[in-house]
């Protein structure tokens, strides 16, 4: 059902998981656990050449992997999946656009490039021919500038799509029905508006600044959000992992230093380079912490989205495929397994819901209470 | 690796939709929608203290009432009793008037009738008095008819007549 890719991402990027989830939630630490006591990592260390199709032996690292990381096409079921166009550019050979259909799921190269362990590379023969270790050109592999619209970009444009169709249905609602009482969509949306304004901005920014950071605030929080729900999705066009993306918390995060730092009044750099009312020498200990501060607040913004959304996936898939692990041995096992497998799957869905809102929340809070700082007042911030 | 390393793609993809996502939604969404919340609660605000201060108006103003109904009940019992008293007054007065025209009216008409008693007095007496000489003047007439008589009257009126 499931096909496998080149891969040979399997068992280090596992480590490297396990490495990056030291998150405090229990629920990550078991994710962790359980991917790494699956029997089909161990083994996943050579990569799959070739004719993975039919291929009766289950690898659920491989999967896993396959589903949290990006694709250049968007994979339905089966041996069905949408190609998405390819966008590359080198000094080279210029810019390059075509539909990655032409990789026949990754067996042959076009236009003299080809996917190799689900990477785009180049490849010196520019005739399609079928991939192999042998023709491809590593210098210029290194030299590309891929900007296709893979799976995770292309359900990123699906939802900015919805997100402006949404949003400013809603404004023209409001424009519409000025002074009225709100209605449909509006009043689904206005009680979260409220609550981002009131309960995060305000409370936390002051009355004074929150204004001029709201359109960021809104919109930070609604793409997370949206994005998480539909990565929830498990069926086209939802289930692309973007928020479990590093790309994308770390471009959100590197927004909210920016806006930080350009913000950042005088008061704030104060206590940052010379913490009023701290001895001369304990400066020396406390300016450095808290320039690499600077940097480390959103460091952690970004790993904290990223770690919750990619074990969110990550522990779904493995209730899921306990059913398949089992079922390799013996059928019966299977059809037990999924009982309680299936359970803890909708009860993980559930709690992913949550988790998708939650961590929405706390970047927005977050990011507000960075913004907060950057313009409090003398005697007014927390220290 | 793959996993904590950012592809390139989209990175460029994400900064450039997120930033054309971020200024749309600023322009066409978050300002028209902060706004008209905003409007709303002030018109709120503005509806619940313009509610407030009718209310205290309307209070007011029938604090007001009363008291201008308390004047008016005064100025009237004191206009009632201003009208009592000028009718009172009035009737007094009227009454010693006629009383007085009427005692007036009566003085004169005694003294009319005093005036006119004595006239008629004088007026029958002087009719007496004149009608005692002409019958005396009669009388006499008869009596002289001779010069006898008339000498005896003459010397009996002589004897009457005493000089000393």
């Amino acid at each position: 059902m499931f096909a496998a890719f080149f891969s040979n991402a399997g068992s280090h990027s596992m480590t490297l998981i396990s490495r990056l989830l030291k998150s405090p939630s229990l629920l990550i630490s078991m994710a962790v656990m359980l991917v790494l006591s699956m029997p089909a990592v161990a083994g996943s260390g050579t990569p799959v050449e070739g004719d993975a199709h039919g291929a009766e032996d289950f690898n659920p690292g491989e999967m896993i992997m396959e589903h949290i990381s990006d694709a250049y096409s968007w994979h339905l079921w089966g041996h069905t999946s949408i190609p998405l166009p390819v966008i590359v550019y080198s000094e080279a050979r210029g810019l390059d656009v075509f539909s990655s259909g032409h990789f026949d799921h990754g067996h042959m190269t076009y236009m003299g490039y080809a996917l190799h362990g689900n990477k785009l590379v180049a490849v010196k023969e520019m005739q399609p021919v079928a991939v192999s270790e042998a023709n491809l050109d590593e210098g210029l592999t290194a030299s590309l500038w891929d900007i296709s619209i893979t799976k995770n970009v292309f359900s990123m444009f699906m939802s900015i799509a919805l997100m402006l169709w949404l949003f400013i249905s809603v404004a023209k609602a409001y424009t519409r029905k000025a002074g009225q009482a709100p209605s449909g969509l509006q009043s689904a949306i206005e009680p979260i508006i409220m609550f981002i304004r009131d309960d995060v901005a305000k409370s936390v920014i002051g009355e004074k600044h929150y204004l001029r950071f709201m359109p960021y605030l809104l919109t930070v929080f609604f793409f997370i959000w949206i994005n998480n729900l539909l990565g929830l999705v498990p069926i086209f066009p939802g289930g692309a992992n973007l928020t479990g993306n590093i790309a994308v918390p770390m471009i959100l995060a590197l927004i909210t230093f920016i806006i930080t730092t350009l913000n950042g009044n005088a008061h704030y750099w104060r206590h940052i380079v010379a913490m009023p009312g701290v001895p001369k020498w304990v400066l020396v200990i406390l300016t450095p912490i808290e320039i690499l501060g600077l940097f480390i607040k959103p460091f952690v913004l970004m790993i904290r989205l990223f770690a919750n959304i990619l074990a969110g996936h990550i522990v779904l898939l493995v209730f899921f495929f306990l059913i398949f692990i089992f079922g390799k041995d013996s059928a019966t096992a299977g059809f037990v397994t999924s009982v309680p497998a299936l359970a803890f799957t909708i009860f993980i869905n559930c709690l992913e819901l949550l988790v998708g809102l939650l961590q929405a929340y706390v970047f927005t809070f977050l990011s507000a209470i960075y913004f907060g700082m950057a313009v409090a007042e003398e005697h007014e911030g927390a220290h | 690796m793959e996993l904590i390393k950012p592809a390139f793609g989209l990175v460029f993809w994400m900064t450039l939709s997120f930033g054309i996502v971020f200024f749309l939604l600023r322009k066409y969404a978050w300002k028209p929608i902060l706004n008209s919340l905003r409007e709303r609660e002030d018109s709120i605000a503005d509806a619940l203290n313009a509610a407030r201060k009718a209310h205290e108006e309307m209070e007011s103003l029938t604090a007001d009432n009363e008291k201008l109904l308390a004047q008016a009940r005064n100025e009237r019992d004191e206009i009632l009793k201003e009208a009592r008293n000028a009718k009172d007054t009035i009737i007094t007065e009227a009454r010693t008037k006629a009383t007085e025209e009427a005692d007036r009216l009566t003085r004169i008409a005694r003294e009319n009738i005093q005036n006119e008693k004595m006239a008629a007095i004088t007026d029958l007496k002087n009719q007496v008095a004149n009608l005692s000489i002409e019958i005396a003047e009669k009388i006499m007439r008869s009596r002289l008819s001779d010069d006898e008589k008339h000498n005896s009257l003459v010397r009996k009126m002589m004897d009457d007549i005493k000089l000393n």
